[in-house]
């Protein structure tokens, strides 16, 4: 007893101190935690409130069958249209090229290359990713255009062809990682009894190993789709600020991205019509990559092959 | 040709296919990094780095882009890196499982995917107008903080989940609480991979545009920041801005300060795949 009355309170002590800093600490840890929860509360909530301010004023109606945008001039129209073609059309574009080129890099280096070789290319073309979007922009407007033009006489100089085509060079690595995982991931013995079969490693692959990483395949597309969709910089330097409802990639339009920047750029004052323009925007631009994203999400999975 | 060779030669065929394809994205890139060099490398001498802007393309210099950049990329730094582990140690270490880490999970899934030009207006909103922040550096920092967080929390899991659970196990058979097995042991462990992360987050945001010209930085500042509170411009807005005029000479100093912005972008890069690297020699578990 008496050896307790001398030494157990200081442990309690220590004991009650080092508790409470560990609660502290859980605490605080959870804060920061929590506020990955507080970043998407407060996008929705700035994207809704300023929102619902425009669609006070303008008719959700006409936001989606109107086929004009004209928010910046004296006549103003607010059809979300055109811009949503221009984004539609620059994505189209973009997965044109880096779909075929992703999957098959993909595939060869699966299939066909050398362990050695694909982990040198690898990194490589990881550095494609790692470039700012901006400088793709500069390269889209100054190198592809000019040279586009040489082959197509009515190439305007800011057009979706070129942007959406350098956009698809940024998007190769992200097709072509996210395939290659997928279809490393399908056992060997799958591959092996293909071959096994007498077949080929064309046949072996766009039979067996494709089919199989499909659901794979399929999500690396998907967002690839959805940051296409929300690429900003090449659009707004190299596709132009001309709002059109056309699937011609000759000519300028404006993605929903590229708007919000130029009524960044400008002054139009804060809390006028203009301004919640880019807040009705940029709802319209979340919802589709929302969208995307969490597609991706289920069909991962949910069609996830499990070989075990 | 029986059917057999002709399937060989369609294999052969699509093997020749798949080196075109995989090279031509790199070569895609070294024109325009050879054109870029070209270009610029005429105007890049120490006169434009060490110049304020100008109307006049040949006297215009990049000192208060590259400033500007260098703060944003301390100050995001400053910001993200502790919020980013903290979050990552708690959904690894504390709030493991149940329905509220599964939506945690989900909800940093989505934000990882949002585009980053939304990050603007939530930060012009809230940071720039509700916070009264202006158009400053501190706002430009947290906006592009709430940009990588998602990217520092899956890199910092990912690489407290490599730590073998034996680790953990010693400790706490020391009589080790959680917080100091943690802080300890878990973290020293993990600490270059998490390192690798966050540098690839930071090249992230030093390349990024589209955010900070919403939250409206400026193409046009005459004067070098000093403070948090001051206005700014990076790197990208200048070459944005740049590229926009359509004066030749303009390009051609958007060409220099884009061979700037891609050197800090490779070094950042270069480091993180240098940790990697070593962290993968040295660790063996």
């Amino acid at each position: 007893m008496w050896l307790g009355k001398t030494t157990m309170p200081g442990l309690l002590k220590i004991n009650s101190t080092l508790r409470v800093t560990e609660k502290i600490i859980e605490g605080l840890l959870w804060l920061s935690a929590l506020i990955t929860i507080l970043v998407t509360i407060g996008i929705i909530w700035v994207l809704l409130s300023e929102s619902i301010g425009f669609f006070k004023e303008v008719s959700i109606v006409e936001f989606l069958t109107e086929k004009e945008w004209t928010p910046l001039f004296a006549n103003k129209k607010f059809g979300i249209m055109p811009l949503v073609a221009g984004t539609l059309l620059t994505t189209l574009i973009a997965i044109a090229v880096a779909l075929p080129i992703g999957l098959t890099i993909a595939i060869y280096l699966n299939e066909y290359a050398h362990a050695r070789m694909k982990q040198i290319v690898k990194p490589m073309l990881e550095v494609l990713a790692t470039i700012p979007t901006v400088v793709y922009g500069f390269f889209a407007l100054t190198v592809v255009t000019p040279f586009l033009q040489q082959f197509i006489p009515g190439l305007a100089g800011f057009n979706a062809l070129s942007a959406g085509i350098v956009m698809g060079i940024m998007i190769i690595p992200m097709i072509s990682s996210l395939s290659e995982d997928a279809i490393s991931s399908v056992p060997r013995s799958l591959r092996e009894a293909a071959y096994g079969m007498g077949s080929t490693r064309l046949q072996t692959s766009f039979g067996v190993m494709v089919p199989a990483a499909s659901s794979g395949i399929i999500v690396s597309v998907i967002l690839a789709i959805s940051r296409a969709v929300g690429e900003t910089m090449i659009v707004a330097v190299a596709a132009g600020q001309q709002p059109r409802l056309t699937m011609n990639p000759l000519v300028p339009i404006e993605t929903i991205t590229t708007y919000i920047v130029q009524v960044s750029m400008g002054d139009v004052p804060q809390g006028s019509l203009e301004y919640k323009t880019i807040f009705a925007a940029g709802i319209t631009l979340f919802v589709f990559t929302f969208a995307l994203n969490n597609l991706s999400f289920w069909i991962k999975k949910k069609y996830q092959e499990k070989y075990d | 040709m029986t059917n057999s060779e002709l399937n060989r030669l369609k294999d052969k065929a699509f093997q020749v296919f798949g080196i075109f394809c995989t090279f031509i994205g790199l070569v895609v890139l070294a024109i325009f990094l050879i054109d870029i060099v070209v270009e610029g490398a005429k105007r890049l001498d120490w006169d434009f780095l060490t110049s304020l802007p100008s109307r006049r393309a040949s006297k215009a210099g990049i000192m208060t882009a590259w400033v500007g950049t260098l703060w944003i990329l301390v100050l995001t730094t400053l910001i993200a890196l502790p919020l980013g582990v903290a979050a990552g140690v708690y959904l690894e270490e504390y709030g493991k499982k149940g329905r509220w880490a599964n939506f945690l999970e989900i909800n940093i899934a989505n934000l990882a995917g949002v585009p980053s030009i939304i990050y603007g207006l939530l930060g012009l909103e809230i940071f720039v107008r509700q916070m009264r922040l202006g158009s400053s550096l501190l706002a430009g920092a947290l906006t592009l903080s709430l940009l990588i967080l998602p990217i520092i929390i899956v890199t910092t899991r990912e690489a407290i989940k490599a730590v073998p659970r034996s680790i953990r196990d010693g400790s706490y058979a020391l009589g080790a609480s959680k917080w100091q097995t943690v802080w300890n042991q878990v973290l020293p462990a993990s600490f270059g991979s998490i390192l690798t992360g966050i540098i690839l987050a930071l090249s992230r945001a030093v390349g990024e545009t589209a955010p900070l010209i919403v939250i409206g930085a400026l193409a046009y500042v005459p004067f070098t920041p000093s403070s948090p509170l001051d206005e700014f411009t990076v790197l990208p807005i200048q070459i944005f801005n740049w590229t926009s005029r359509p004066q030749e000479a303009f390009l051609t100093n958007a060409a220099a300060a884009i061979i700037v912005l891609l050197l800090l972008t490779f070094l950042l890069n270069g480091i993180a795949v240098y940790l990697r690297n070593r962290q993968q020699r040295k660790v063996k578990w």
